[in-house]
């Protein structure tokens, strides 16, 4: 039996971290649980022990999470690496694995950091060897140094294929080529966010410095592409795609794709928290009051958990979420909740003012939203859009009956990767919107833990 | 002029069975189902083609059961025949696992009362630990002996209900989808069904799981059903290792393992999910140690719809003649029987076994009388 | 650098060796590398086949979502590669399709 805490901050990204150092200031003993070996999350990943190196290809962006990480050797921050939780309830009870040991832990105040993750781009053939997100790039440079030195193809749309381009040019690996899949049209549909994205200008200064860095770099680079399929048989050895109507076909040992990244709902969902359908990010989020709070009076969302903000209104918004916490507990009076939480808003606001236009810039094509028939969306049990479209024809409504029907979303991930592309595919087959349809029902535990863990698990007495 | 010859109202297991059992015999059916997020027991079945044990203080049941899970090998390849889809039907006998000596010796006690009332055709066998480990070496040493039933078997739950509603529509039949049935009004010889928009039915069955609780009066029913809690824990794919189904754990076609405590006794019930998952692993690891560090991937809790008794209810209504009610908490056993059997009963044939009355709901009103 | 391999390291000598084996292969690893990342580092692409169609797959996401990295570290069968640490003379191995019952680890080891 573990004794309640007063507060409980899953996930040590920014959001996690600016939580943390929030409590911290209010004197306030918080349990920090994170499912990697060190803090940071994925934006600041192995920041505390990357060398001069690491930070000069990563860029000032990465480093400027420093000051962030010194909370996790404050005296009264229980900082737990490495503990993968499975279950939240609705009461404030987290249970997690750490070091093959399953526990539980009541908190007064939980609040969910669980960031964001890459949005799924199906396309025939992404599920080869060798195809892996921008993302997943970007971790092998952050936590190991290892980056592609030839022979690489970074292909879809959004800021992060940008950038992981500039930092593998700058790290001197010769790319095979650039495919930017972001619809010609998009930039005509951005214009009428471009005033609000140019007063926090710093977004789009960066944005053209990458675009400056590709362009002198002489790495082919396609814009408009569509069509994608990746070919190779044991494993990925080429990218075609068309542009124009023209088709193109570039080798490559690895492609490593990014069409954006989308909340992790996967406790909020878990627990039965109402999402609404973000039109613009093409993504659910939770709702939540302008502190991060949800309908359940011990849980809060803050950061990309709770909609995509990015790193730096995600740190504001997890000084949000602590303040309103830390008032909940009975810690902070609302008057000092609010002056110190003045800074943090106004921060926040003015991060997610270019949001809107990046969202609207980089929407997804259309093809990596309704996949072709023979494309697989769950990759863990390899249904394809066409058995999709097969059981909506038969009478599905949405995810959870052709989920029954075909096993999409039961394999080992849960329905993380297909979860958004199956929604929208039976949207457009039954010919209704997307919030119509719904998502997965979540259910506990959202990571798989073992018999035997659970059958050891130390329950927290009976309140 | 009625839209539709047969309304069934709910499209789980047992709706979808009979459904396509009527209209395999040639009347027209229109389903009406619930939306995506619908509670449904039949996506939380435990998947068991099972006999043993069931029919205490009604042997009618037992021998429905039994004439069911005989019937399921022509009706699985009937469903594979028109659909293409293997319901991963297997017949290899079951066991029922036990811990402690007194639950065997409970578990015996029971079989040993039902083989009586079936005037002795009962062939369950009692193994002893040696002879268990024969069958299924993985069991543990803390298994004390199980119970055995030639006719036991399993199938998926999932894949039946896609088979069942693939075969009734390429039988011609008709679903409604997306909208919830709130009341079924009788009209001149005819129902009226108010949903999104309100259908007319010349006859209707009512399939509704606990639904049928509320439905059923309104056409002078009677189904006193309410849940009943249980939890299954499903775990990653695993070579196969199981050869024999069992009451508490089975593992399906696709090689996951699933874990069910589906033993009404356990009295799991009132308890918070975590505390009882932990306790559903506990068991699962003592009879089986093995599964130690296999993973569980998913955790439902599956409500059962019970009647006061436990069995199911199959009744016509006097008071309006073309009203029907089906409700069971065995809708894969079962399921045989409702399509090829109950469905013919319902679509106005001679009953082909003389004891289908007595699934009568009556028997709840005339028990709460006495 | 591993031959066959496209991918390279950063210039960091701060970083200690390790050594590890993959399907009995030695793999040179460095601290903090996860198990994924020091096999894609090495030139490994496949790390296990489907229990669905048998069909070759590799680590995708890096970060814990995607569950295709699965792996046997150990003994311990179906472990995230990219969610585990690399660490000195550890046994990796790929998995094909479905796991098997028990681990090589017998229960209570830790």
């Amino acid at each position: 039996m573990v004794d309640p805490v007063p507060l409980l901050i899953m996930g040590s990204g920014p959001a996690g971290l600016a939580a943390a150092q929030e409590a911290v200031r209010a004197g306030v003993g918080a349990l920090l649980l994170d499912e990697q070996p060190t803090g940071g999350g994925q934006i600041y990943r192995a920041l505390g022990e990357a060398t001069g190196e690491r930070q000069k290809t990563l860029g000032t962006d990465y480093a400027a999470g420093a000051p962030l990480l010194t909370v996790l050797s404050a005296q009264c921050l229980d900082h737990q690496p490495g503990a993968t939780v499975w279950e939240v309830s609705p009461d404030g009870t987290v249970y997690y694995t750490r070091q093959g040991q399953a526990r539980a832990v009541s908190a007064e105040q939980v609040i969910l950091c669980s960031g964001a993750m890459e949005r799924p781009m199906p396309f025939p053939g992404w599920t080869l060897p060798g195809v892996m997100t921008c993302g997943a790039a970007q971790i092998l440079l952050k936590g190991a140094g290892v980056f592609p030195a030839s022979g690489a193809v970074l292909a879809g749309s959004g800021p992060l294929l940008l950038l992981l381009a500039k930092q593998l040019i700058g790290a001197r690996a010769r790319l095979a080529a650039v495919v930017d899949t972001t619809p010609a049209d998009n930039y005509r549909g951005a214009l009428k966010y471009l005033p609000g994205a140019l007063r926090t200008p710093g977004y789009l200064l960066k944005g053209l410095s990458m675009i400056r860095t590709l362009s002198a770099s002489g790495v082919p680079w396609y814009r408009g592409a569509s069509g994608l399929e990746a070919i190779g048989d044991d494993a990925v050895a080429g990218l075609r795609f068309k542009v124009r109507g023209r088709q193109h076909e570039v080798a490559c040992s690895n492609l490593f794709l990014h069409q954006g990244v989308v909340p992790n709902v996967q406790l909020s969902r878990s627990l039965g928290l109402e999402h609404h359908w973000d039109g613009l990010q093409r993504c659910w989020r939770p709702i939540l009051d302008g502190w991060g709070a949800s309908a359940l009076e011990r849980i809060a969302v803050a950061g990309d958990a709770g909609g995509i903000m990015g790193a730096r209104a995600a740190e504001a918004h997890g000084r949000l979420a602590a303040l309103g916490a830390l008032n909940r507990i009975g810690v902070l009076s609302e008057t000092e909740r609010d002056r110190r939480a003045a800074g943090a808003r106004a921060v926040y606001r003015r991060e997610i003012l270019p949001r809107p236009f990046l969202d609207r810039l980089y929407r997804p094509h259309p093809d990596y939203l309704q996949p072709a028939d023979d494309t697989i969306v769950c990759r863990c049990e390899e249904v394809t859009a066409g058995q999709i479209r097969k059981y909506v024809e038969l009478g599905c409504l949405g995810p959870n009956q052709t989920k029954a029907f075909g096993r999409s979303g039961m394999g080992p991930c849960q329905g993380r990767v297909c979860g958004l592309t199956v929604s929208e595919i039976i949207a457009q087959a039954r010919g209704v919107p997307l919030e119509q349809v719904g998502y997965y029902r979540i259910r506990p535990p959202i990571k798989p833990v073992t018999l035997g863990e659970l059958a050891t698990l130390e329950q927290p007495e009976d309140a | 002029m009625p839209e539709t010859e047969f309304a069934v109202v709910g499209g789980g297991l047992v709706g979808m069975a009979v459904a396509y059992g009527l209209q395999r015999r040639g009347h027209q059916v229109t389903v009406f189902d619930e939306g995506d997020i619908a509670y449904r027991a039949s996506r939380g079945n435990f998947g068991l083609v099972w006999v043993q044990g069931k029919g205490a203080g009604m042997p009618d049941y037992a021998r429905w059961t039994r004439l069911s899970a005989a019937l399921w090998p022509e009706f699985a390849d009937e469903l594979k025949r028109k659909t293409d889809v293997d319901v991963e039907l297997t017949q290899p006998g079951g066991l029922d696992l036990c811990l402690t000596e007194s639950e065997l010796a409970d578990q015996v006690a029971r079989l040993e009362g039902l083989r009586d009332a079936l005037d002795g055709n009962y062939p369950f066998q009692v193994l002893d630990p040696g002879r268990l480990r024969g069958m299924v070496p993985e069991a543990g040493p803390a298994v004390s002996g199980a119970t055995y039933f030639p006719e036991d078997g399993h199938a998926n739950p999932l894949f039946l209900l896609r088979a069942l509603l693939g075969a009734f529509r390429a039988e011609g039949g008709r679903i409604e989808n997306g909208g919830t049935v709130s009341a079924i009004t009788p009209t001149r010889g005819a129902f009226r069904i108010e949903t999104e928009r309100p259908w007319e039915a010349a006859q209707v069955v009512l399939s509704a799981g606990l639904g049928n609780a509320k439905l059923g009066p309104m056409v002078g029913l009677n189904a006193p059903v309410k849940p009943n809690r249980g939890q299954v824990l499903i775990c990653e794919r695993v070579q196969p290792f199981l050869n024999y189904p069992t009451v508490q754990i089975r593992q399906i076609g696709t090689g996951s393992v699933q874990i069910g405590d589906s033993k009404e006794d356990v009295g799991f019930d009132d308890t918070t999910a975590p505390r009882v998952v932990a306790a559903i692993a506990r068991r699962a690891t003592r009879l089986f140690p093995l599964l130690e560090n296999v993973r569980v991937v998913r955790a439902w809790g599956a409500l059962r719809i019970m009647s006061p008794d436990g069995h199911p209810i199959y009744d016509r209504s006097t008071e309006h003649p073309g009203a029907h009610l089906v409700t069971c908490h065995s809708g894969v056993t079962l399921a045989a029987a409702h399509a090829l059997v109950l469905a013919a009963w319902i679509g106005g044939g001679e009953p082909e076994i003389p004891y289908l009355e007595t699934f009568s709901g009556k028997r709840f009103q005339l028990s709460s009388a006495a | 650098m591993a031959s066959g391999s496209n991918f390279h390291r950063l210039p960091e000598p701060e970083y200690k060796r390790l050594t590890m084996t993959f399907d009995g292969r030695t793999i040179e690893a460095r601290s903090g590398d996860s198990v994924a990342a020091a096999l894609i580092a090495a030139g490994v692409t496949v790390t296990r086949t489907t229990p669905v169609s048998g069909v070759s797959r590799g680590p995708y996401c890096m970060m814990g979502v995607c569950f295709e990295c699965l792996m046997e570290i150990d003994g311990v069968q179906n472990v995230q590669g990219c969610m585990v640490q690399v660490r000195e003379g550890m046994s990796v191995r790929s998995m094909a399709g479905a796991r098997t019952v028990s681990d090589a680890r017998t229960p209570g080891d830790g």
